[in-house]
């Protein structure tokens, strides 16, 4: 392709630092200041890449996140990025960019040969076909898949991070354009803290795109002047290459802020940050997004906004063609004509769909020398692979077709405009309404949810003169609905006011004939929806907006319909035969307003850090013990501690045995802990337990079941009575928080009159539990102030004492059937107690053990595990446990225990399992059947909830709940698998010391 | 040259108020044809008639569940004097919001009959309705990152299989297989230990669902009336007699209720509590791009739940949020933890970019059950509580919920689901169900 489309002079390019990129394998250079696309521009390269469906040839046509065609895939390798728009890259030294959606090339693409067939695919086509066989599905899925997609995903992981910051602020405004910079010296003159973000990488908005004059000075003069003031004023932060992507609730804004990857490689630096902002007042200052005309075959390569021209040429010194021929409806386009004029580049006519346009700009045009083709529309585009020409015929009267003969113009680019769609996207996530103004054909923002402000383009103001006065006015506004009352009279800057005629509307840009036929008039370029879809869907009866946008998959690309949404609805009110847009609905916009990096909203929650992991004081013990983890909730715990090359089974087997013939050691910190204080302490714990606890002395322990309203068992565990209205309860290691949670709820909902506090005290002690027959020994070496003697310090009791020097509870607890002391310690005397057990321990045998072999010894007691062997369907009476539930009292959940579902003998009931083999261990999980049969489907009366072998009793072992399981002890009951079914005997629950005699010692 | 008239109204294959009794087929034969007429000749896939004053069925509600309860109402029991009022769009409500996941891979026996009735249905609904849903059975796979996740997870399967319905254990290897994207290194946080795997299950395309229900019960009849708020409702004794809209009263004898997270408070115009809470839940997808996905993952632990779309987006979602509420957002801190979640089991997406977020109301049970019941109100029915997962229950629903209203009394599948548990005591937990219930 010839180069030289670079303009002598002009633009904020830095001339002298020449970067070099690769597009598509191609060496070429930019300047400092570019975006890719006007690098790609000024080099001539014409088609970007291909379309969605179609894979129409496609070229620049914005210069912002409007982009809906230049999408190419950024780097190679894990730094790569899909379907990034060239318009929104800054050039960089080393770039490399591929096209997207083509194959073998975007100038030869195999797959466009779609395009022949498009007639058998408008909207929704694979709703009516691909069904037969029924199987096919699948293959033709595969195919479609494969079409569809556009660029690639990385291969490897993400090499680089993304943080996340929170502010305050008085006032946040978005967008620093004329509006927004005026908003934000008015605030901070008043005195407000403001925070200033704009998605753009310097502020300025649209005013870097054009050379105007603002206080009788060149505008980028004003613009540095503001930028100095702000910059040095302490109160304002200016967030530039950051947009504000979500507006939630109570006035909390998303913003992400970018930096480039220059900035970021090598310097570990966070290649985005997420800004979480609450502030108290917001002022949107979005601007305004151009839509092109909708007219036949506006897709082609050439085809560009009439803005964005004009943005090339003035901000990157880039003539976008040779022959730039204008199409509008309004008067803003001949500002790019004699701008283009200006600059030398040829403008062979301004086609005008308004008869007669007489506003200053068509006026300054005529005196350039610029032909006016008014009362007349592009009917054609020649070119298929980029534009070289268009067919221009006069409109009728009406404006829905066309008279007279064509006229045909060589031109190489077309710059279109058919007006400016105010930014509403924020206003709308804040739930803000809008209203169509139906001389423009625009939506503004109406009624507001939020404590904001839109002003400036973004609420349709669409003159630098009056943007400058209305930010100034909102800025000071806001500071003073923030609370601010200083006085600040500090005049607007000023600009002379241009006046503009109105625009004329025509949504569809009539042809030779009708739009369905043969021409394609692109509503939606990034998803390829036309106006025949449209109408097809209206004909449908996908007449509702939402309706018609999911059956043509208008405006649902990446882009989000910046530039085709306002016309997919107004074509739609029109095929409806309503005349007003507004009626017809708007699509509610959702965040985000562009799209944002996932990595981003993830922040640091990722790898090591996605969840905070719970250590207990003693874990680096454990971990240089060589212990395989187990995970419970966020809790590292150990799981069990093999020697040399034992692996789990026997280390469990050794362990069991220490623990049952000599002596164990269990880091049982992690149990949650709930410290309960207050005079009505007693009654809640009669509330929220099955038991009563009236009688509870002090220092004495008592077991407890938490009921869910529905009766089903919740939670267990040990509370001890320290002091008259003073109690520790105990919970599961993984339910500790949601008890908290429980408690606190009816708390505070439903008994705010009780006087008692919760606080979790989980983390405060370390739990050092040693069990066995020399347990008793072994402490005894540690303590001379507690008596160990069964009758002063008998099972389920608590003492307090010294233990290793340190001040501890000692609790008599055990959940293993042998004699057992918890040891609770302040966590930071964790680990020197630990030792000093372990190591007096030796002589004793001491083996520390994991919560494997906790498992299996209290399974050979048939003490349950809540989650185990309760599953939130489990009711007291289905584990025998009736004894711990009162008759006299009330608490959560005992009228459900007398529904009649409760009520039924056939409810899954506790029982244990004996196989036949005593070496075949049943699988847990495994369901259990009445008949043997390996044929499906077949009912099934119950589950294996544990099972293990016992190495005490050198047989397997299992607990089960099996409908009626009580009444079925000495009954065979079988365990279907895949292959075989197993037959196993029904049994009482426990299945070591049935007496409990080895709890004394 | 001639003039050519582009603005006039589209004229329609057939006018509003005729029935379209014999529905145009679709078929690659019929693009073809249609090809060649510029497709000005494809009929209303429904009509838009105005309410009549009185109907035998109303269907309060228009979405997947709503229509196909008509659609069998008129299919399979020859009721077909049916209006479904629906207050803005069909299909609008969680029907088009939801995350698309299929599955009958259910504890319960009582659930997996449903749910597996309803895959059933799903596999042969495109021909039933000659209408593509996409239905792409591509295999929903459940992680399990702790030993009380497998053994969960082993007793699921154990259940599922014995019910005679398709699901498998997978080692970790075998899953890094089936998807090398995901994160399997032992070293992560919640390290993946297996899964769960249902080939049968997958995603389908919700809109179709919706609008292939709407065209079948269209073409046996029934009205589908949108923009149709239902306001009120009336009784005489302890009978239901019509409903108050927006477009005026409409009688009719049996009322069934089909409004997801909306059900409560119509319940409630008819002066019933159910035991049903209204939550926003959140669901997004990615940019799109080339397929590198392909099954669907879901995960508890790792809370996420993600399927890659025939658009090439991936579609991710997970729990819902924390507080009550009628508002079809969320906030913003649920979106963050799923997308930590979706970066921790799939590394690569970390680049990627979010280009869609929005959110529903599902109604959620004491159980986490759906509710398809009589009520004490006679001609009163309520097909509600699917809560987080019930767009892959939409054609057992709309079959059994059929049934019900029909024969005025609950088809077996269904007769476990009925309000008369929450007074009986005999819930269907599927709380856990492995363990989100998408
Ligand atoms: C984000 C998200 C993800 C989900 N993911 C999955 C998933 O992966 N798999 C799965 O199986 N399920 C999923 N679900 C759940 C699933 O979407 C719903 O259970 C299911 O779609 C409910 O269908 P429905 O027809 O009952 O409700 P809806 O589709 O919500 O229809 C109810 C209709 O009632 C209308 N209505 C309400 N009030 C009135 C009134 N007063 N008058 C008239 N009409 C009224 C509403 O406008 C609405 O159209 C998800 C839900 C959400 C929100």
């Amino acid at each position: 392709m010839s180069a030289g489309y670079r303009l002598q002079k002009g633009g904020l390019i830095d001339r002298k630092t020449r970067l070099n990129f690769t597009f598509n394998g191609q060496a070429m250079s930019g300047y400092e200041g570019d975006t890719l696309a006007s690098a790609l521009l000024a080099s001539g390269t014409r088609i970007i890449g291909r379309s969605f469906k179609y894979h129409r040839p496609r070229g620049i046509f914005a210069t912002g996140v409007e982009e809906p065609n230049a999408l190419v895939q950024l780097e190679r390798g894990p730094r790569t990025l899909p379907n990034q728009q060239a318009t929104r890259i800054s050039l960089y030294d080393g770039l490399i960019a591929d096209s997207i959606n083509c194959w073998p090339s975007p100038d030869y693409d195999a797959m466009s040969i779609l395009g022949l067939f498009y007639r058998l695919i408008p909207a929704g086509f694979y709703y009516k076909t691909f069904m037969r066989p029924a199987t096919a599905w699948r293959f033709y899925e595969y195919f479609i898949r494969h079409a569809a997609g556009l660029g690639c995903a990385p291969t490897e992981p993400d090499p680089d991070h993304y943080d996340k910051m929170n502010a305050h602020c008085d006032v946040l405004i978005v967008g620093a354009g004329p509006a927004g910079l005026t908003a934000a010296l008015g605030a901070t003159r008043s005195g407000a803290r403001v925070i200033l973000v704009d998605e753009q990488d310097q502020i300025g908005g649209w005013l870097l795109n054009e050379n105007r004059i603002i206080n009788g000075q060149p505008s980028k003069e004003w613009l540095n002047a503001a930028f100095l003031e702000l910059n040095d004023t302490a109160d304002a932060q200016i967030l530039t290459k950051t947009t504000a992507f979500g507006y939630f609730d109570h006035n909390f804004i998303a913003l992400c802020e970018h930096r480039g990857p220059t900035q970021v490689n090598g310097n570990g630096l966070s290649r985005q940050r997420i800004w979480r902002v609450r502030a108290k007042q917001v002022v949107l200052a979005t601007g305004a997004i151009e839509r092109p005309l909708v007219f036949a075959d506006n897709d082609r390569p050439g085809v560009m906004l009439s803005g964005a021209v004009r943005a090339y040429a003035h901000r990157y010194g880039v003539a976008a063609g040779r022959r730039v021929l204008i199409f509008t409806n309004n008067d803003d386009a001949y500002r790019t004509g004699l701008a283009l004029k200006e600059a030398g580049v040829a403008v062979p006519a301004i086609v005008d769909l308004r008869h007669d346009p007489s506003g200053e700009l068509a006026v300054a045009a005529v005196r350039a020398g610029i032909e006016i083709l008014d009362g007349s529309a592009v009917t054609r585009v020649l070119g298929s692979r980029g534009v070289t020409g268009v067919d221009i015929m006069n409109l009728n009267n009406t404006g829905d077709g066309v008279i007279g003969a064509p006229r045909r113009i060589s031109c190489d680019v077309i710059a279109t405009s058919g007006g400016w769609n105010p930014t509403i996207h924020l206003h709308s996530h804040s739930g803000g309404k809008t209203i169509f103004d139906k001389r423009r054909g625009i939506f503004l923002p109406s009624k507001t949810t939020e404590a904001n402000f839109s002003v400036g383009a973004a609420n349709g103001t669409f003159s630098l003169s009056d943007c400058l006065k209305a930010g100034m006015k909102i800025g000071k506004q806001a500071a003073r609905n923030a609370g601010i009352s200083s006085h600040n009279r500090r005049k607007a800057p000023v600009s002379i006011k241009e006046e503009e005629a109105d625009s004329r509307l025509l949504w569809i840009v009539p042809t030779a004939c009708p739009t369905s036929h043969k021409s394609r008039h692109f509503l939606d370029q990034a998803n390829d929806v036309t106006v025949s879809d449209i109408q097809l869907a209206a004909r449908e009866g996908y007449a509702s907006i939402e309706h018609a946008k999911r059956y043509t998959t208008l405006g649902m690309a990446p882009d989000q319909g910046k530039t085709g949404n306002t016309h997919g609805l107004a074509v739609l009110s029109q095929v409806l035969g309503t005349e007003d847009p507004g009626e017809t609905g708007t699509t509610t916009f959702r965040p985000p307003y562009t799209p944002v990096t996932i990595g981003a909203l993830a922040g640091r929650d990722v790898g090591p850090l996605m969840d905070p992991i719970r250590m207990t004081p003693m874990h680096h013990w454990h971990e240089l013990a060589g212990c395989a983890w187990e995970d419970v909730g966020q809790w590292k715990r150990p799981w069990y501690y093999p020697q040399n090359s034992e692996d789990g089974l026997k280390a469990v087997h050794r362990e069991c045995l220490a623990v049952r013939n000599a002596v164990g050691i269990l880091d049982a910190s992690t149990l949650g802990k709930i410290d309960i204080r207050g005079p009505d302490a007693v009654i809640l714990l009669n509330k929220v337990y099955t038991n009563s606890w009236e009688s509870l002395k002090i220092n004495r322990c008592r077991y407890g079941l938490m009921l869910s309203e529905d009766g089903m068992i919740f939670d267990d565990g040990v509370t001890t009575r320290l002091a008259k209205d003073h109690f520790l309860m105990t919970t599961t290691s993984g339910n500790a928080a949601q008890v908290l949670e429980w408690l606190e709820e009816w708390l505070q909902t439903e008994w705010p009159d009780l006087r008692v506090y919760c606080t979790s005290v989980t983390e405060q002690w370390a739990n050092i539990t040693i069990c066995g027959p020399s347990a008793r020994a072994l402490l005894l070496e540690f303590t001379d102030d507690i008596d160990l003697t069964n009758e002063s310090f008998p099972s389920m009791s608590m003492r307090e004492g010294t233990i290793a020097g340190v001040n501890a509870r000692v609790f008599r607890i055990s959940y293993t059937g042998e004699i057992s002391y918890e040891i609770n310690v302040p966590a930071s005397y964790g680990m020197h107690v630990w030792t000093a057990l372990i190591n007096a321990g030796k002589k004793y045998g001491i083996t520390p053990f994991g919560t494997e072999t906790m498992h299996v010894l209290r399974a050979e007691k048939g003490y349950i595990v809540v989650g185990q062997e309760t599953d939130g369907t489990v009711i007291p009476s289905d584990l025998g446990m009736n004894w711990a539930v009162s008759e006299k009292k009330d608490f959560i959940g005992k009228r459900s225990l007398s529904r009649t579902n409760s009520m039924r003998t056939d409810r899954k009931q506790l029982v244990g399992l004996l196989t036949e083999n005593p070496t075949t261990i049943l699988p847990e999980g495994g369901q259990i059947t009445a008949k043997q049969t390996l044929s499906t489907p077949t009912p099934m009366i119950g589950y294996i909830t544990s099972s293990y072998y016992s190495a005490v009793l050198g047989h397997s072992i299992a607990l089960a709940l099996i409908k009626g399981g009580r009444e079925l002890h000495g009954d065979c009951v079988f365990v279907p698998l895949e292959d075989k079914s197993i037959v196993a005997t029904v049994i009482n629950p426990i299945f070591y010391d049935i007496k409990g005699e080895r709890l004394n010692g | 040259m001639y003039l050519c008239g582009l603005l006039e109204p589209v004229p329609c294959g057939l006018s509003d108020t005729m029935l379209s009794k014999s529905m145009q087929k679709y078929s690659i034969y019929a693009l073809l044809r249609n090809a060649l007429n510029f497709h000005e000749n494809w009929h209303r896939a429904w009509r838009s008639p105005a309410p009549k004053p009185e109907y035998d069925v109303i269907i309060v509600g228009g979405g997947g569940h709503g229509l196909a309860t008509a659609y069998y109402l008129a299919k399979e029991h020859g009721i077909t004097n049916i209006a479904v009022l629906e207050k803005g769009w069909i299909g609008g409500g969680n029907t088009g919001r939801n995350t698309t996941i299929i599955r009958s891979n259910y504890l319960w026996d009582e659930s997996a009959a449903m749910y597996e009735k309803s895959l059933q249905l799903f596999e042969g609904l495109s021909q039933e309705l000659n209408f593509n849903i996409m239905f792409s059975q591509r295999g929903v796979m459940n992680l399990a990152h702790s030993l009380s996740d497998m053994r969960e997870l082993k007793r699921r399967v154990n259940a599922i299989r014995l019910n005679g319905i398709d699901s498998e254990i997978l080692t970790t290897i075998q899953i890094k297989e089936l998807l090398p994207i995901i994160n399997t290194s032992p070293q992560s946080r919640y390290p993946i230990l297996g899964a769960s795997l249902q080939k049968r299950a997958g995603i389908a395309r919700h809109d179709a669902v919706a609008w292939g229900y709407a065209r079948g019960a269209d073409s046996h009849g029934v009205d589908i009336i949108q923009n149709c708020e239902v306001t009120g409702m009336l009784r005489k004794g302890g009978c239901i007699t019509g409903v108050e809209t927006t477009k005026g009263i409409i009688q009719a004898p049996k009322i069934g209720i089909v409004a997801a997270g909306h059900t409560s408070v119509l319940a409630a115009m008819a002066g019933i509590r159910l035991p049903l809470n209204s939550y926003p839940l959140q669901a997004m997808v990615s940019e799109p791009i080339k397929p590198i996905h392909p099954c669907v993952v879901m995960s508890n632990a790792v809370h996420v739940y993600v399927s890659q779309s025939d658009k090439g987006e991936m579609v991710l979602g997970a729990g819902i949020d924390g507080y009550h509420s009628y508002t079809q957002r969320g906030s913003f801190h649920v979106v963050e933890g799923q997308l930590g979640a979706l970066c921790e089991l799939f590394p690569i997406f970390s680049r990627l970019r979010l280009v869609r977020q929005w959110g529903g109301i599902v109604d959620i049970s004491p159980d986490a059950s759906p509710i398809l019941s009589k009520t004490p109100i006679k001609g009163f029915y309520i097909n509600g509580g699917w809560g987080t997962g019930g767009f892959k229950a939409t054609p057992g629903s709309g079959w059994s919920f059929a049934h019900t209203i029909a024969r005025d009394e609950p088809h077996e599948l269904n007769a476990p689901f009925t309000l008369d548990r929450f007074v009986s005591g005999a819930l269907i937990d599927e709380h856990g169900a492995a363990a989100v219930a998408h």
